[in-house]
Parts: C-alpha cells; sequence; structure tokens
C-alpha cells in the first residue's frame, strides 16, 4: 500500500510486513501453507486445500489494505490518501492464477467455478458496499464520482450491448451465407481480416468523416443520433471488430454438422426450414455462440477506447485519469471493465455448455 | 411399382465426361428386394438416389407407381420412402426414441400414436424401449445405431425402404444378424426394398432380384440363382467369384429340401431352415456322412445324406446350364 498526505503526491509504500501484528499473522500463516501446498503431489485434497488458502488470502488482504486505510485516516490526517500497491494487484493476481490452476486441476464444471469465485468475491463486494473500504483512495475517488459512475458503467454496457445487437443481426446471415456459398466466404473474410488489423483509433478515425457526412445529408439521421462522433461511430467500429469471430463462429458452427445428418434429413423429407432449425442451429450452437463469446469480451475491452470519440463509458474515466495522473481513477474506470469481461465470459461459457449439454458429442455421428 | 426409363445421368460438364448412367431402364416390382450391385463407380448409389429425388436424371423419366416422380411435390415424396445411409447419420441431439419418431411427427400422427409406434419398432429391432428409448445416439454401438437408422427409416410405414450401403461399414457378425433382420422385415411386410451393395453375398442373401451395373449400364438383371448359374458375360462370372459359385448355389437352398424321412440316427444336427451350405460345412466338420434335421420345435424332422449333395438328381432342380463351364 501507499500511504500519501493528499491526491497530488505519490506517497511512501507500507509493506505486507509492517502490518504484521494480531491476526495478521492468520494471513501469513496461509501465505506460507500456500508455498507449502505448492510443493505437495497433485491430491485432490490439496488441491481443493489450494482453492481454500487462496480464496481466504484474497479476501483477507483486502479486508487489510481497507482496515489500514480507515486507520491511517483516524490517526493522521483526514486529507490522507491510502491506495492499493502494485504488491497487493500482483498479489491478488497470482493467487486468481492459482485458483484458476487448482480448478483446472480438480476439473471443477462451471457452477463450481462460479461458486468459488462468488466465496471470494463476495466479501470484497459486501465490504465495498457496506462502507469499511471507504477510505481506499480508489473508493474516495468513486465518492467524488458516485452521482454520474453508474451512468457511465450503463454507457459502457449500452455500447457493447448496441455493438453486439447489430453484429449479430448481420454476423450470423453472413456467417450462413458463407457456408451455403463459398464464394461468399472467399469475398468476404480477406475484408474482415483487414478490418481486424486496422488500430481501433484509426477505425475511429475512419468512420468520423463518412458517419459526419452523412449526418450532414440527411438531417433525419443526425436527429436519430448518428454523427461523425459519439456513440454511432464507436458502435459501428465496434461492430466491425465483432463481425469476424462471429461470422467464423457462425461457418464453423455449421460447418462442422455432419454431413450423415444434413443428407439423412433430407432422404427422409425434412424440408429446408426444418433441416435448418431441427438440425443445424441446435447443432451448430455451441461453436456460434464461443464465436459470439471472443466478439462480446473483445468488445468490452475495446468499448473503452470510443470514449476516444466521445461515445462515453467506462473508458472516459480511464482516459481522464490517464491524462491527470490520476491512478486510482484509471482504476476506477479499468476494474469494472475487467469485472464486465469476466461476468461476460462467465455467462457465455455457461451458454455453450447448456447448450452442448443438448448437443452430446457428435463423434459417433460423423 | 417403381420404373426407370432411359435414365441417363453425368456429373460434370465436359462433354467427354464419363457418364454415371447410360440409358438404364429397370422395373422394380412391387415387393421386391431388389439389390443394385457393382463397383465403386457403376452408378448403383446414383440409381437408388434417384428414386426419392437427391439426384436428378439428366434424362428419362423415374416413375413411381405409374406417375413421373419428377412432378410429385419432392417432400410428399421423400415421405413416402424410408432412407437408409451408410453413415446412419441419427440426429446426435435427439433421443433414440425421437430419431425413430421424426417421420411420424412430420406425418402428423397423434403423440400416442407415435410413441406405440416408437416402442413397436424397438421391440422389432430387439433393443428394449425404455432402455435404449431415452438413450442418444452416441451411447449406442455401431450396430444399434444402424438398427436405430432402419428403424427410423420404417417408422412412417413407408412404401419403400431405400437402403445406401446400409451395413457396409459394420463388423461382419453384427452386419449378418442386420441382414437377417432386413429379410424378416421384408418377408413379414412386404414392402418394396431397393438395396445398394457391393457385398456379392450380402446381394446373393438378401436380393429377390439382383441388378448387376457396370460403368452406369446394367449388365444382368435375375434371381439369385439365374445370375449364379446363367451369369451373361465373363466379368459378371468375375464379380460373383468363380471358384466357389457351386458354394454360392448350395447357399440358396434349404437343407429340408433334400431330407430323406429317415429315422434320427446318432450323428450331429442343424435347423431344417439352414442352408446346404451350412450343411456341408456341418458334414464336413464331423467328417460323416449324414446329419439330423430339427424343426423349430427341436423335432426330427428328417435326415440329409451327403450323396444326395452331390447327386445331380436331386440338385437337379436347380436350372444349372451345362456350358457353364465355358462362361466359367
Amino acid at each position: 500500500m501507499r500511504v500519501a498526505p493528499n491526491r497530488l503526491v505519490s506517497g511512501e509504500a507500507v509493506s505486507f510486513f509492517a502490518l504484521l501484528q494480531g491476526p495478521v499473522w492468520g494471513l501469513a500463516v496461509l501465505l506460507v501453507g500456500l508455498l507449502l501446498l505448492s510443493l505437495a503431489p497433485p491430491r485432490r485434497i490439496y488441491l481443493w486445500l489450494t482453492v481454500a488458502a487462496a480464496t481466504v488470502l484474497a479476501v483477507g488482504l483486502g479486508a487489510l489494505a481497507a482496515s489500514h486505510a480507515t486507520l491511517v485516516v483516524q490517526a493522521s490526517a483526514p486529507f490522507a490518501r491510502t491506495a492499493l500497491g502494485s504488491g497487493l494487484w500482483l498479489a491478488w493476481l497470482l493467487l486468481g492464477l492459482v485458483l484458476a490452476d487448482a480448478l483446472q486441476a480438480l476439473r471443477a464444471g462451471t457452477l463450481a467455478r462460479m461458486g468459488v469465485a462468488t466465496t471470494a468475491l463476495l466479501p470484497l463486494a459486501l465490504l465495498l458496499v457496506s462502507g469499511g473500504a471507504d477510505e481506499l483512495s480508489i473508493m474516495k475517488e468513486y465518492a467524488n464520482r458516485s452521482d454520474e459512475y453508474w451512468g457511465v458503467i450503463a454507457r459502457h454496457c449500452q455500447i457493447v450491448a448496441l455493438a453486439l445487437l447489430f453484429t449479430l443481426a448481420v454476423g450470423l446471415p453472413l456467417g450462413w451465407a458463407t457456408h451455403r456459398y463459398a464464394r461468399v466466404g472467399r469475398a468476404m473474410f480477406p475484408l474482415l481480416n483487414i478490418v481486424q488489423t486496422i488500430p481501433s483509433i484509426a477505425l475511429f478515425g475512419l468512420l468520423m468523416a463518412p458517419l459526419a457526412w452523412l449526418a450532414a445529408s440527411w438531417p433525419a439521421l443526425g436527429r436519430a443520433g448518428i454523427s461523425g462522433v459519439g456513440l454511432a461511430p464507436g458502435v459501428l467500429a465496434l461492430t466491425l471488430y465483432s463481425l469476424l469471430p462471429v461470422v467464423r463462429g457462425t461457418l464453423a458452427g455449421l460447418a462442422q454438422v455432419p454431413s450423415a445428418v444434413t443428407q439423412a434429413a433430407q432422404g427422409l423429407g425434412f424440408t429446408p426450414a426444418q433441416l435448418f432449425w431441427q438440425a443445424q442451429v441446435p447443432l451448430a450452437l455451441p461453436v456460434v455462440l464461443s464465436g459470439v463469446r471472443i466478439a462480446s469480451i473483445q468488445a468490452v475491452g475495446l468499448a473503452a477506447v470510443t470514449a476516444l470519440i466521445g461515445a462515453g463509458g467506462l473508458g472516459s474515466l480511464m482516459f481522464e485519469g490517464l491524462f491527470s495522473s490520476a491512478q486510482d481513477l484509471v482504476l476506477l474506470g479499468v476494474v469494472p471493465i475487467v469485472v464486465l469481461g469476466a461476468l461476460v465470459d462467465g455467462l457465455f461459457k455457461l451458454l455453450i455448455g447448456l447448450s452442448a449439454k443438448a448437443t452430446p458429442t457428435m463423434e459417433l455421428a460423423q | 411399382m417403381i420404373e426407370f426409363n432411359n435414365v441417363t445421368k453425368t456429373y460434370g460438364l465436359a462433354a467427354h465426361a464419363p457418364k454415371a448412367l447410360d440409358d438404364v431402364s429397370l422395373r422394380i416390382g412391387r415387393g421386391e428386394l431388389v439389390v443394385l450391385i457393382g463397383a465403386s463407380g457403376s452408378g448403383k448409389s446414383t440409381l437408388l438416389k434417384m428414386i426419392n429425388r437427391m439426384e436428378q436424371p439428366d434424362s428419362g423419366r423415374v416413375m413411381l407407381d405409374g406417375q413421373d416422380t419428377a412432378h410429385m411435390p419432392l417432400r410428399e415424396l421423400r415421405l413416402r420412402m424410408g432412407y437408409v445411409i451408410q453413415s446412419v447419420g441419427l440426429f446426435p441431439h435427439w433421443t433414440v426414441a425421437r430419431n425413430i419418431g421424426v417421420v411420424p411427427t412430420m406425418l402428423d400422427w397423434p403423440r400416442e400414436r407415435i410413441a406405440a409406434r416408437v416402442t413397436e419398432l424397438l421391440r422389432v429391432f430387439d433393443l428394449d424401449p425404455a432402455t435404449y428409448g431415452p438413450r442418444y445416439p452416441h451411447q449406442l454401438s455401431g450396430g444399434q445405431q444402424q438398427r436405430v437408422g432402419v428403424a427410423r427409416a420404417l417408422a412412417g410405414d413407408p412404401e419403400v425402404l431405400l437402403m445406401d450401403e446400409p451395413f457396409g461399414a459394420l463388423d461382419p457378425l453384427i452386419r449378418t444378424a442386420l441382414q437377417d433382420e432386413v429379410k424378416r422385415i421384408h418377408q413379414a411386410s412386404g414392402k418394396t426394398i431397393v438395396m445398394v451393395t457391393h457385398d456379392i453375398d450380402e446381394a446373393l442373401r438378401l436380393g429377390t432380384q439382383i441388378v448387376l451395373l457396370e460403368q452406369g449400364r446394367i449388365v444382368q438383371v435375375g434371381s439369385p440363382l439365374a445370375l449364379l448359374s446363367q451369369p451373361a458375360n465373363a466379368q459378371v462370372a468375375d464379380f460373383i467369384g468363380r471358384s466357389d459359385v457351386g458354394i454360392k448355389l448350395l447357399s440358396l437352398q434349404r437343407a429340408d429340401s433334400l431330407a430323406r424321412a429317415d429315422a434320427p440316427h446318432s450323428g450331429p444336427s442343424l435347423p431344417a431352415n439352414a442352408t446346404l451350405r451350412e450343411a456341408v460345412s456341418t458334414l464336413a466338420l464331423h467328417g460323416c456322412q449324414s446329419l439330423n434335421l430339427l424343426d423349430d420345435t427341436g423335432a426330427h424332422a428328417g435326415v440329409l445324406h451327403a450323396t444326395d449333395l452331390f447327386n445331380r438328381r436331386h440338385t437337379g432342380s436347380l436350372p444349372l446350364s451345362d456350358d457353364q463351364g465355358q462362361h466359367a
């Protein structure tokens, strides 16, 4: 942790070992235990112990930081700022990796993973909500902006949701077309690949001029919210980026439907519509959803950049922090982006799991 | 009745492209089990697929009960026919019961009737409905999958059953069992069955009529007996196999057809409905001159003597042509 007398100076570091007293020793013991467990043979009992230790440690470190911040404010000046040090962020990252690795070795299902994630994150979330962490500098930044903060998150979600909506509306039919007509694929993929290589900021720039022209030429479009800056170019650029994974996923999904199934269905008298809805869609769904998942996670991250052209969202906090060297403000923007990304990831993994359950392994059908 | 009138089909656009089917005309009578056989590329599969319009002829007509299939609504035509392919193609995301019930569902049968039909078919194919109905295709063995495939094709009670190398991917033991089942179903239901195979033994075993194709042309049409005893030319004789024609002929005749009404003796015994081929095998195995025949109930049904097997006076019932040696 770093403690500074006010927001502007960078403050001095407080190490974990300086705080070693009373119950904090428990955390130190857990840390040593985790080290020892890393040497233990990979039995299920040790792996679950590792999961438990890492979860408690992650929560405990957060609680420790919050309580120290409260102590500092009570002891010295009310303007003092206690920021989470890079060591703590790094520790959380490592604990996350330890958890992921242990769960992987345990072959834990989606539900077990979500359970562990909830046990780790719920106490931290409660800490935030209860006000116990209010004296941490990142929470002070939040307090400064609490009235606009949730609006900013909603805006971010709106950008992502709109982009995904357009991507699905365009990408799914396009993916189907590339499957049905090989020529469409040959024309489409080079184009989408090129779009994917254009740096995001450049793409926003490229989109500004034509959109501004459109809005100027047809004022109705302008009134509908289309303009060179703001939401429209942001959503449009994100849509263009998201198209490639969605079209790819749709094509791959349809292509792996066994030809024996389509042939048998046709021979038995399925209409093309029945073939599509009853066989191709359910069998392609898990792969299509994996494509949508990649597109969504990518969109959550990229949406931050749209702040540069005035689309708003969490990126606006992040860039404001960057330009004013306010690290905590940057984090205030970044952390929710990471959480959103993880949530979207988890949601799609769950959906993929559900759709794959309806589609038991196809190996034998091929 | 299915009729092919001067059907021609060419794949590819080039003028010199080989013809998959070259002016083929063929009549398949109601209730026949017709086996289309030939080397790969002979056009047998294309001919089969023209019946349910999975393939279209370039010229010529395919008639079903006197109606040109080209003018029938495609879906209606296909719903009248069962279709079985080598790779089975069960719907992997549906249970066995739903797979079998798919055509009745499309025919808008009431729910209870579909369920009853699925249960009935699973029983016919020796699969316990309670155990196998709720399973998914990937939980079945290859032989069970193809049983379900055939059951699915039969579910809508079609007039015609089309089978495209249905047992080609199965091991010999299971293949024989499924062949027996198809033969039984054919005899019990009187359905018209058209089957493609490249296995001459399968053709001889199952077919009431065998159609031998070569490079898109029909070389010979006839009963298994006719094909064995009077091959149309040297290629047919080659295809059937020259060295074991006699054995194959024996496999077409039942053991009790040559039985004498003697009293049972202490030698080996065989079911009366076994083939003469099996009888020869049993005689050779036991090194004896005669064996007892038993009917379905296990009762004595006569004695088969080796001497009768190799005596033309008895096997003379087979129309063996004297010039067969010249063909062979």
